[in-house]
């Protein structure tokens, strides 16, 4: 019922000739049978490839150190420190929850080295080891408070063996105790500094059984303005201390000011201390995150960076699963574009690790273009709906099916997050990554939540639908991924006539969005066959592969939402809503956008006046006016469900938009989006507001041009009903056929 | 908050007969009462074999704690492992037991 053997490759997008790489970590097979599969549909459709790599493979665990900090090299002024003073701002998140590092010369637990630290009781702590077996901790003994700020500090005289501590709330509330001023007096050799450590933040670095460095102690919760000075202050000169600017009876002590406020995009941390003990984070920690000075002001980052100086940490952030490889596939340069699996075989475990072939680098490309929506993969990847979402089931209208993708995922919280789910501190996840393992993006995979019994395919296997519709149809396609688009804009475009989104094109970056706009201008051909698309902005990090970035904000569909203040993207400096708040909603580049979902069945189309129309004609041949369009289907028995768009010229359908089809008879359980109201009202669901609908719409673009759209992200899962041969089949069909003539609009 | 009416097994019996898709709204009422319980004990399937054989679980509300499987319960049909985990509810959050399937589907409506 769970999963025993899980990878991932180093790319989702190679080109045909290129290499591939595969890391695989067993969780019991010894080894496995490797093949290299093309994927002609979901559930096992699939053909062996030939490949010098196909093989037997011995098999080994491997593991993922998830969790963020910040890391400082090694330094002369930092291992030469006797007496030091360490001061910071901290937002604490789970006070409590373990033992968590917050600015650590090596972890004195384990060895020499000095941390400033929230114990287990969630209280400020300085501890200290000599490496003379002298070992001490003073605390504030009053534990700070969960999401409130704190200026704290802590030195320690070297001399005379004084610690004193320091903690201050920034908000003073009525009979709390939570500041607190302590001083002791210890008996040690040393601070510990001189460890060969380095200087980290948010965890200690431990080495892990595979050898590797790990995160232990991990810190959930905002820090700023860490600074070490190489001298031990009092409480007065502590309070001094607090400043914005330091006198100079201070600054010249200064060992490191760290200004998390500089290089925000970047994963590089600035030291403005004359010393430049500059250093990085790592696994990716929220940045841009509003400090303890915010004052409601300041919305954006990139203009007023002094109220964004905070990092928020996690201990499951995760950018590299960083795992040995496995094995590389040397891809032969005549392969055709499509969609690829290596498929791992362990008796009854079968592991698949898609990937996307594009063609060689200059070689022929087909016609139709299918743009794989892999920004979308990536913003549901590894999503633990089902077990974290307490109130999912009243929007999903079924019980949870939790399937053994979902099992392993509940306990292995390692392998990180998507942005449907929160951290363990309840905050948003708002970075994704696709270097690990993602397990809900393989054939046959349902998300518990999205229909009922998990029979229904969801995302990547869902889209493999239209994969097994282009095969049976012995359509020519290639294919290539949102993050190719992103890189190469409306170049990768412009040799195709014709492109196909997935299911559910949900998430688009400014780049892809311009790119397939740009290329629409100019007689670009999109069929838009999903639901909710084009509605989240996202963005790529700007140095490491493969992460993207959302700021869950203000309106839409939300599973959680950002802080107030927090709306611009830590990777990119951009308004991170929806694509609506940048006044481009779905509707301006597609006809139609989201409406309404609900996950316990689909329903179905009927056709509507504009498809009588003459320039719709191409669509309807042999549709009769009548007929059900779609009453079948394996995604929730129908092609019209899950999530639904509708035309609205108020928010930028062209005016000549045809509304072809429209849904109805959907269910309790599916309701209308927030962003569409205003307020409280009692009948948004699909039994009492005519809103609960999707709409299939067709218009032409300047440059001859058009816009295919269905409306429901089911649409695709009644493609392949009945052998290909039914309504839906055909409209898609018919449509393609003339997307894909030369002759314009 | 309105609880659920043990009398009004006719609620139930509407379920039975049509476990997805549109429902009456008092029946929705029931569902999503049923739908906001605590994580804790929450009963899910749990996939035995893809698209074929479900198991009844209990979620344990804690993350990365596994899910604990109710022994005696084998489904093979999504209808039948819904109407079995309404029943459950059902006796959870009214006390009561519902009639037996068949005394139910005297009440259904036609
Ligand atoms: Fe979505």
């Amino acid at each position: 019922m769970t999963r025993t053997l899980v990878g991932y490759a180093d790319r989702f997008s190679v080109r045909a000739g290129e290499r591939l790489r595969f890391m695989v970590s067993s969780f019991g097979p010894a080894g496995y049978r490797a093949a290299l599969v093309r994927l002609l549909g979901d559930d096992g459709k699939e053909r062996v490839i030939e490949n010098a790599v196909n093989g037997d493979y011995p098999a080994r665990r491997q593991e993922i150190h998830s969790g963020s900090y910040a890391i400082v090299p090694e330094a002369k002024p930092l291992s030469g420190l006797e007496s030091f003073t360490v001061a910071l701002y901290l937002w604490p998140t789970t006070p409590g929850r373990g033992r968590q590092a917050l600015l650590a010369k090596g972890d004195p637990a384990r060895g020499r080295g000095f941390a400033l630290i929230l114990g287990m009781d969630g209280t400020l702590q300085l501890e200290i080891a000599d490496g003379a077996g002298g070992k001490a901790s003073v605390g504030s003994g009053r534990a700070l408070q969960p999401r409130h700020w704190y200026w704290v500090a802590a030195s320690f005289d070297a001399a005379s063996g004084r610690v004193t501590i320091l903690q201050q709330p920034i908000r003073n509330f009525a009979r709390a105790e939570d500041a607190a001023t302590a001083n002791a007096t210890v008996r040690l050799a040393g601070c510990g500094a001189a460890n060969r450590e380095p200087l980290t933040m948010a965890a200690f670095l431990a080495r892990a059984e595979d050898d590797r460095l790990k995160p232990v102690a991990r810190y959930n919760g905002k820090l700023e303005a860490p600074r070490l000075l190489d001298l031990a202050l009092d409480a007065e000169g502590l309070a001094r201390l607090r400043a914005d600017a330091l006198d100079g009876s201070l600054r010249s002590h200064l060992v490191g000011a760290w200004d998390f406020s500089k290089e925000i995009a970047s994963t590089r941390i600035r030291d403005v201390s004359p010393w430049r003990l500059d250093g990085r984070v790592e696994n990716l920690p929220t940045r841009a995150m509003k400090g303890h000075n915010w004052d409601g002001t300041a919305r954006d980052w990139t203009t007023r960076p002094e109220f964004y100086g905070a990092i928020h940490f996690h201990e499951n952030d995760l950018y590299d699963a960083g795992w040995e490889a496995d094995f590389d596939l040397a891809l032969p340069a005549n392969l055709p574009s499509g969609v690829y699996a290596m498929r791992l075989t362990a008796g009854e475990e079968v592991e698949r690790i898609p990937f996307f072939v594009r063609p060689a680098r200059g070689g022929k490309a087909a016609d139709l273009l299918f743009l794989v929506p892999t920004a979308s993969y990536m913003a549901y990847a590894n999503e633990h709906m089902c077990w974290d979402a307490q109130l999912g089931e009243q929007g999903s209208g079924h019980v949870a099916a939790v399937g053994p993708e979902e099992m392993f995922l509940n306990e292995h919280r390692e392998y990180g997050y998507s942005f449907y789910d929160t951290h363990e501190d309840g905050s948003g996840v708002s970075i994704s990554s696709r270097l690990r393992p993602i397990l809900n993006m393989r054939p046959g995979h349902s998300a518990g939540w999205v229909g009922a019994a998990g029979l229904s395919p969801w995302q990547f296997a869902a889209d493999l639908d239209l994969i097994e519709w282009l095969e049976a149809t012995g359509q020519r396609y290639d294919v290539a991924t949102d993050e190719d688009l992103h890189r190469e804009g409306i170049a990768l475009l412009r040799s195709y006539r014709t492109v196909m989104t997935g299911t559910h094109p949900e998430y688009y970056s400014t780049r892809m969005h311009d790119a397939l706009g740009a290329w629409l201008d100019r007689g670009g051909r999109l069929m838009y066959l999903g639901a909710n698309g084009f509605y989240w902005h996202i963005a790529f990090h700007p140095e490491l592969e493969g992460a993207i970035e959302l700021r869950r904000v203000e309106n839409g569909v939300r599973d959680w939402e950002g802080e107030p203040g927090e709306y611009v993207e830590n990777f990119s400096g951009e308004y991170g809503g929806l694509w609506r708040r940048w006044g481009r909603p779905p509707q301006s580049i597609v006809g139609i956008g989201f409406i309404a979902q609900g996950f316990d069945v689909s329903s179905y189309f009927r056709r509507r006046p504009g498809s009588f129309d003459p320039r719709a004609a191409f669509i309807f041949e042999g549709v009769g006016a009548e007929e059900k369009i779609g009453d079948f289907g394996r995604v929730g028995g129908g092609a019209a469900g899950w999530e639904l768009d509708i035309v609205d010229p108020r928010l930028g359908s062209p005016p000549h938009t045809l509304v072809l089809a429209a849904s109805e008879n959907h269910s309790n359980v599916y309701m209308v989006v927030p962003e569409e109201v205003l307020s409280t009202l009692p009948a948004l669901s699909g039994i009492d507001n005519p809103l609960v609908r999707g709409e299939m719409a067709f218009f032409e673009t300047p440059q001859g041009g058009a816009v295919f759209s269905t409306g429901s992200i089911s649409w695709c899962g009644s493609l392949n009903h009945a052998k290909g041969l039914n309504n839906v089949a055909r409209i898609t069909g018919n449509v393609l056929k003339r997307f894909l003539d030369p002759a314009p609009f | 908050m309105l609880p659920i009416d043990p009398r009004r097994t006719d609620l139930a019996a509407e379920f039975k007969a049509s476990p997805f898709g549109p429902h009456s709204p008092d029946l929705q009422h029931v569902l999503n009462l049923m739908r906001a319980t605590p994580l804790a004990g929450r009963h899910v399937l749990v996939v035995v074999e893809r698209k074929r054989e479900w198991a009844l679980g209990k979620l344990s509300g804690e993350r990365g704690k596994p899910v604990e499987i109710v022994p005696g319960y084998r489904f093979t049909d999504p209808e039948t492992a819904e109407w079995t985990v309404f029943k459950l509810r059902w006796h959870e959050l009214t006390g009561e037991a519902l009639p037996s399937d068949e005394a139910l589907a005297k009440e259904a409506r036609p």
